[in-house]
C-alpha cells in the first residue's frame, strides 16, 4: 500500500520535474531542427513562405551565382580542417606529451595552456587584429625594425595570407583544448605498459610510438570528430575579421558565413534567399553529420582496448 | 638529437616556449590598455611606465558600454538559473526513477545534444518572431537555456545515479518527501556536478556573439561581445580605449579563471574527456 502510494508520488514528481526541460528542447530546438528541412523545400518572398519549390532551392546552390562561392567556401571549410587537423592536433599531442613528462609546475603549465579557451572569438579576434595590423601592430613594427621588411604584411588584409592567418590565430585559441583531452588520455595509459617496455629496454621514442600513441587513439577519435564538426560550421572567427561576405575579396569566405548571408541578407544584397539558404544548412548538415558519423565509425575501428 | 628530445630539459623548455606564447598576447593586450593612444602609434612595443588609466574611464563614460555588460549578466545569469533549475530536475528523474518510456526520453535528449544550433537559427528567428520573443533578453535566455540543457541533463543524471540507493530509502523512512529529499539530502552530493554544469553552460553563453547578431536588434539591448563590435566601428584607431574596452569584456572571466581555473578546464571538456 505504501509502496503504491510511493510510486504514484514519483510518477506526479517525474512529470513535474521533466516537462520543464522537455519542452523547452522540444520547443527550441527539436521543432526548429525538423522545420529547418521543410524550409529547404519552399519558394520564399523574404519572410513569406511561398508555393512548394521541390528541389529548385538546391540546384539554385549549383548555379550561377552561388555555384561558385559555394564551392569556393567549401574548399575554405576543407583547408581549415586540414590545417586544424595538421597543425592543432599534432601540436596538441606534443604539448600533452610534454606535460605528462614534467610533473613539477605542471598544474601551472595545464592552466596557461588551456587560458585562450576561455576568451571569446571576438576579443581574440580583434586582439589579434591589433598584433597583426601592418601600420600599428608589433608584428610588422618588430620586422621592420630588424630590417625585414620583406616579412612585413597586412595579414589579414592579404588574400594570399589572410586564411592561413586565421587558422592560426585559431590554433592560439584552441590548442588548449586538444592539449587536455590528449593528456587525460596519456594519464589514463596504465602505468604497467610503460614500466614493463622500459625494463625491455624501450626508448622514451619507441614507448611513445609503440604504445602510448596507439593507446591515445580514442582521444584522437573525439578530437578529429570535433575537430571536423568546428572546421564545417566556422563562423565567428572569419565573421570577426572578415565580415559576413568573408573578406578580403572572399579569401576567408566559409559555408556558414555563405549560409548567414543568404539567411538575413548581407552588404552587397540586402534581399534574403531563405530558400537557398536552408537548403545550403541541409547540405551542411548532412556534410557534418555523414562526415561525423562515418569518421567515427573509421576511427573507433582503429583503437585498441587499453 | 634523440638524447635531446627524451631529455626533461628539453620538454620543459618546450611547456615554458608555450606558456610565452600563450601570454605574450594577453600581456600585450593589458600593457596597450594601460598606454594613451598616441603613445602606442609611436610604438607599440614600449612598456606602460606609466598607467593611463584614462582610457578606462572613457570606456566607462561611454553609457552603452555599462549597458552591455548588465545585458550580458541578465542573459548569462538567467539561462543559468533555467538551466540549473530544468536540469536538477530532469536529471534526478532520469538519474534515479526507473519508469517506461525512460530510454525513449533519454534519446530525445541525446539526439537534441546533436543538433547543430546554427543551422536551424533561421526557423528559430521566424519561431521566436511568431512568440514576441524576438528582440528580447528573454527569447535569447529560452534559446540558450534549450541549447545547453540536453548536455546538462546528461551529466548531472551521471551525478544522480552514482550516489548510493540507500540514501534515499533513509530520507523516505525519515518521513521526508521527494522534493525535500532533493533538496535536502541529494542537491549537496550532487555540487561538482552543479560546478561543471554551470561553466560547461556560461561559459559559451558569455563569449557567444552570434545569436545576439540575430536575435537581439535594439541597440539598448545588446551584449557585450555584440556591442564589442560596435565599440570597435565607433573608437576605430583610439586604440587605448579600444584595448581598455576589450580587457572590460574579458576581465571577469580571466578572474573567475584564475581562482577556478581546475572547474574551468572540467566544466569546457565536459563531454570530450571521460571521467
Amino acid at each position: 500500500m505504501a509502496k503504491q502510494g510511493l510510486k504514484r508520488q514519483q510518477n506526479r514528481m517525474a512529470l513535474i520535474l521533466l516537462t520543464p526541460a522537455l519542452a523547452t528542447i522540444l520547443i527550441f530546438t527539436t521543432i526548429p531542427a525538423f522545420t529547418t528541412l521543410s524550409y529547404a523545400f519552399f519558394h520564399w518572398n523574404g519572410f513569406q513562405r511561398g508555393s512548394f519549390a521541390g528541389f529548385e532551392n538546391f540546384s539554385r546552390l549549383f548555379h550561377f551565382p552561388f555555384r561558385d562561392q559555394f564551392f569556393m567556401a567549401m574548399r575554405h571549410n576543407f583547408l581549415v580542417f586540414i590545417g586544424i587537423f595538421l597543425f592543432q592536433t599534432s601540436l596538441g599531442i606534443f604539448l600533452a606529451y610534454a606535460l605528462f613528462k614534467i610533473r613539477r609546475g605542471q598544474r601551472f603549465h595545464r592552466t596557461v595552456a588551456f587560458f585562450p579557451v576561455i576568451f571569446s572569438l571576438v576579443i581574440v579576434g580583434y586582439t589579434w587584429q591589433i598584433i597583426l595590423n601592418p601600420f600599428f601592430g608589433p608584428v610588422d613594427y618588430l620586422f621592420h625594425s630588424l630590417h625585414l621588411d620583406t616579412f612585413a604584411r597586412a595579414w589579414l588584409g592579404d588574400t594570399s595570407t589572410a586564411l592561413p592567418t586565421l587558422v592560426f590565430i585559431n590554433l592560439w585559441r584552441w590548442v588548449g583544448f586538444p592539449t587536455i583531452i590528449f593528456l587525460a588520455g596519456l594519464n589514463a595509459i596504465s602505468t604497467d605498459y610503460v614500466e614493463a617496455a622500459r625494463i625491455d629496454g624501450a626508448s622514451e621514442g619507441q614507448i611513445f610510438r609503440k604504445i602510448l600513441f596507439p593507446l591515445l587513439a580514442p582521444s584522437m577519435t573525439i578530437v578529429t570528430i570535433l575537430t571536423f564538426i568546428g572546421a564545417f560550421e566556422w563562423f565567428d572567427l572569419p565573421y570577426v575579421l572578415g565580415g559576413s561576405s568573408g573578406g578580403p575579396a572572399g579569401a576567408t569566405d566559409t559555408l556558414a558565413l555563405m549560409f548567414y548571408r543568404l539567411s538575413f541578407g548581407s552588404v552587397d544584397s540586402i534581399a534574403n534567399q531563405i530558400g537557398i539558404g536552408s537548403a545550403l544548412g541541409v547540405i551542411i548538415f548532412i556534410i557534418v553529420g555523414v562526415g561525423a558519423t562515418l569518421g567515427a565509425k573509421w576511427l573507433r575501428g582503429r583503437e585498441v582496448e587499453a | 638529437m634523440i638524447r635531446l628530445i627524451s631529455s626533461k630539459l628539453f620538454w620543459r623548455s618546450v611547456l615554458i616556449f608555450n606558456a610565452i606564447s600563450v601570454l605574450l598576447p594577453v600581456f600585450f593586450l593589458i600593457n596597450s590598455s594601460l598606454r594613451s593612444s598616441t603613445d602606442f602609434a609611436n610604438n607599440p612595443m614600449e612598456l606602460a611606465r606609466h598607467p593611463y588609466w584614462h582610457n578606462f574611464a572613457q570606456v566607462w563614460q561611454n553609457g552603452d558600454f555599462a549597458n552591455f555588460l548588465k545585458n550580458s549578466l541578465i542573459i548569462t545569469g538567467g539561462s543559468l538559473i533555467v538551466i540549473l533549475a530544468f536540469g536538477v530536475g530532469a536529471g534526478f528523474v532520469l538519474g534515479r526513477y526507473q519508469f517506461r518510456g525512460q530510454n525513449l526520453i533519454l534519446g530525445f535528449v541525446l539526439t537534441a545534444m546533436l543538433i547543430p544550433a546554427k543551422l536551424m537559427i533561421l526557423p528559430l528567428f521566424i519561431q521566436l518572431k511568431w512568440m514576441h520573443l524576438l528582440d528580447s533578453h528573454l527569447g535569447l535566455i529560452l534559446v540558450y537555456a534549450s541549447g545547453s540543457l540536453p548536455a546538462a541533463i546528461f551529466i548531472l543524471s551521471g551525478f544522480f545515479r552514482a550516489l548510493p540507493v540507500d540514501l534515499d530509502n533513509a530520507a523516505r523512512m525519515d518521513g521526508a518527501s521527494e522534493g525535500q529529499m532533493i533538496r535536502k539530502v541529494l542537491m549537496p552530493l550532487v555540487r561538482p556536478g552543479l560546478a561543471i554544469v554551470t561553466i560547461y553552460a556560461a561559459i559559451p553563453i558569455w563569449n557567444d556573439f552570434f545569436l545576439p547578431l540575430v536575435f537581439i536588434q535594439s541597440p539598448e539591448k545588446k551584449t557585450i561581445m555584440q556591442g564589442l563590435t560596435i565599440f570597435f566601428g565607433e573608437y576605430a584607431s583610439q586604440w587605448g580605449v579600444l584595448f581598455a574596452g576589450l580587457m572590460i569584456a574579458s576581465l571577469p572571466l580571466i578572474i573567475l579563471y584564475l581562482i577556478l581555473s581546475e572547474q574551468f578546464i572540467k566544466g569546457l571538456t565536459a563531454g570530450a574527456v571521460k571521467g
